[in-house]
């Protein structure tokens, strides 16, 4: 069986004691950076980036995977005990398990978090490895025009995650497609957008835009109120759950496993649509709905195996056809670019050891954050009162070394305050960054490939229309942007989102 | 009757988005536009830029409607001046200065962003992630930093 033999090939790689030296730090990372509230995985995962280039890509593209789940862990932690969800992904678990909190059961909600997680991660690896492979083979026979479409599909799905106003979020969408172009013309060579300045030749750098969009708006956000966090001093109480309160979380948590696998692998979907459709399927599947918003056990352990699941099968569509589903895949995409590997199809066949080795590294991190989180939760608490005047000025410093360290390029520096001032001004204007970047990721492939498909067609646009799987994508692409503009559908997709936040 | 009221950050968001629009437009124009079957560099560029332009357009319109503006809210103006000072400032001195130095200043700049920060502690803040940052990024990672740059007179 080939699953078994490329598994085995998988762990073998993940298991080497330096890679599970770089899981061990990612996941840490990442639990530390989802526990201190204001800075989230995306941020991070771009000031880490410049680091990992030091790295053997297996190892560097294993970490930063680690620092994403890893980060889906720590928030659940600080959306439980100080009803601060550290991520947005855990906006729903701290509704009930912060009341659960209260009712001086911190830690059965903990443990019910992370072994609802563990649960999750190790299904959705089974899934990853059954499912990417036959979807690299078909990724194989896409052409040009396949992959504008599914491109297209992707940004439009992205905007469907965005906060707020549709047409906002499509502007930045389209903005951040310009932004990627700024560079040499790939075809004539011609330099556009450069302003003069031969430094941005080779494109704006991606870091710059992450760190700058993602992280320095938010310390700006953060920096507009400034005040102190209460921690819950309760004691946290048994960690682990009784027999009913395990026996209430065993459906949920395979209901939610479900939701947060089929989300995860939709363009534009991921963790934190996952957790909030399967809060509401608890909801209404609940015998007793009256105990959510009060300490539900169900409210705890659905969204957070969801999350954890939609986390993980996020991976499928990066894996298999190179498109990133959501920010933080967006920033894989820019890693795995960096350290010359070109994310499609080919790395599956091409680099086996690479594809299955963060598949494996993945349900090893899950194994990692179940064993270390539940006995170093006071940690992570006392972590939670290191004030934010202390934080930001170093996360300040490593974002001006990791920025500069990429090309050793000063003018990446200027880029990093350009994007901040502009990303802190879009925040304001209440224009969410993620498009943005998902955007400006795509914007040279999406580029490319229509050149490339207009010259197949002969400059005819049919070309788009004629290939079946090329339309089917396209009149998916429609009928999102469809749905999305229905009356219906955008008051109650208003309504999520203020129940978001 | 409804009120009719505008709302001026969506008004304001439009009129960002039709700026970039006309700043990548316009050079866009400079640039071989090309045919439909051989695009040039300036082809899909001059199309994203119409599509900014017509959705700034589109926000702007829809800012006016009758349910009352919510505001921007405060502006962190002393974040926004230390915050982004600290990585131009490190871009300027980090070749000239050496990395030990520009990381040093960079932390104290960035720590001045708050409020809430004293002197003494920025000062003590900024020693502790210069001697980090130097082992970990310098001694550990290697990074080809000079320590000590041309300008110091060591």
């Amino acid at each position: 069986m080939d699953l078994f033999a490329n598994l085995s090939l998988g762990f073998a790689t993940a298991a080497s004691p330096e890679n599970l030296l770089f899981c061990l730090i990612g996941v840490i990372l990442g639990t530390l950076i989802g526990v201190l509230p204001g800075i989230g995985a995306t941020a991070t995962i771009a000031m880490l980036l410049p680091i990992t280039f030091q790295l053997e890509p297996v190892s560097s593209l294993i970490m930063l995977s680690g620092i994403y789940y890893g980060a889906q862990y720590g928030g659940s932690t600080t959306a439980i005990l100080i009803n601060m969800p550290g991520e947005s992904s855990s906006a729903v678990t701290a509704i009930d398990g912060y009341q659960m909190a209260r009712r001086g059961k911190a830690g059965t909600a903990l443990a019910v978090a992370a072994l609802g997680s563990f649960f999750a991660g190790t299904v959705a690896t089974v899934l990853v490895a059954l499912f990417a492979p036959p979807l690299t083979v078909i990724a194989l026979k896409f052409g040009a025009a396949e992959y504008f479409s599914l491109m297209l599909l992707g940004l439009v799905s992205a905007i469907a995650l965005a906060h707020g106003s549709i047409l906002k979020a499509l502007a930045m969408v389209v903005l951040g497609l310009i932004l990627g172009l700024v560079g040499t013309d790939i075809y004539t060579g011609a330099p556009r957008f450069t302003f003069g300045i031969t430094e941005y030749a080779d494109g704006l750098s991606f870091v710059a835009l992450a760190v700058g969009v993602f992280g320095i708006a938010e310390i700006l956000r953060n920096l507009e109120v400034e005040q102190d966090r209460t921690v819950l001093t309760t004691k946290l109480g048994g960690l682990f759950p009784s027999k009913e309160d395990l026996k209430l979380m065993v459906a949920p948590m395979v209901r939610g496993t479900a939701v947060g696998s089929i989300l995860g692998i939709l363009p534009g979907g991921g963790a934190v649509l996952a957790s909030f459709a399967s809060y509401t399927i608890e909801k209404r599947l609940s015998a007793t709905p009256e105990e959510f918003g009060k300490g539900a056990i169900a409210g705890v352990a659905g969204p957070e195996s969801a999350n954890n699941a939609g986390a993980q099968t996020s991976f499928i569509p990066l894996l298999t056809l190179g498109i990133p589903a959501n920010p933080v895949m967006a920033l894989m995409v820019g890693a795995m670019i960096i350290q010359g590997i070109v994310p499609g199809p080919n790395v599956a066949s091409e680099q086996p050891e690479l594809f299955w080795g963060i598949i494996a590294s993945m349900w090893i991190g899950n194994l990692m954050l179940v064993v270390l989180n539940l006995p170093l939760i006071g940690l992570w608490v006392k972590l939670l009162k290191v004030p934010y005047h202390v934080l930001f000025p170093i996360i300040m410093a490593f974002c001006s070394i990791g920025v500069y360290s990429v090309n050793s390029n000063v003018y990446d520096l200027y880029a990093v305050a350009g994007f901040g001032l502009m990303g802190y001004v879009l925040l304001k204007l209440r224009c969410e960054p993620a498009p943005l970047l998902l955007g400006f990721v795509l914007g040279p492939m999406l580029e490319e490939n229509l050149r490339r498909a207009m010259i197949l067609g002969r400059g005819d646009p049919t070309i788009f229309v004629a290939r079946p799987i090329s339309l089917t994508l396209l009149l998916l692409t429609v009928a999102v942007l469809l749905v999305m503009l229905l009356p219906t559908i955008r008051k109650k997709r208003a309504e999520v989102f203020v129940e978001a936040d | 009757m409804k009120n009719i009221s505008i709302d001026w950050t969506d008004a304001a968001a439009g009129l960002v988005f039709i700026l970039f629009g006309l700043l990548f437009g316009v050079q866009s124009l400079g640039l071989e536009i090309g045919t439909a079957f051989r695009m040039g560099p300036g082809y899909f560029p001059l199309v994203l830029s119409g599509l900014l332009l017509l959705l700034g357009g589109l926000i702007i319109a829809s800012s006016v409607h009758d349910r009352g503006s919510e505001g921007v809210g405060t502006l962190a103006w002393r974040g926004v001046f230390f915050i982004l000072l600290a990585p131009i400032f490190f871009g300027l001195t980090v070749r000239g200065l050496g990395f030990v130095p520009a990381i040093f200043l960079t932390t104290l700049i960035a720590a001045l962003a708050s409020f809430q920060m004293r002197l003494h502690w920025a000062l003590a803040l900024a020693f502790g992630v210069t001697i980090f940052a130097t082992l970990v990024f310098s001694y550990g990672l290697g990074l080809p930093f000079r320590r000590f740059g041309p300008w110091l007179p060591l």
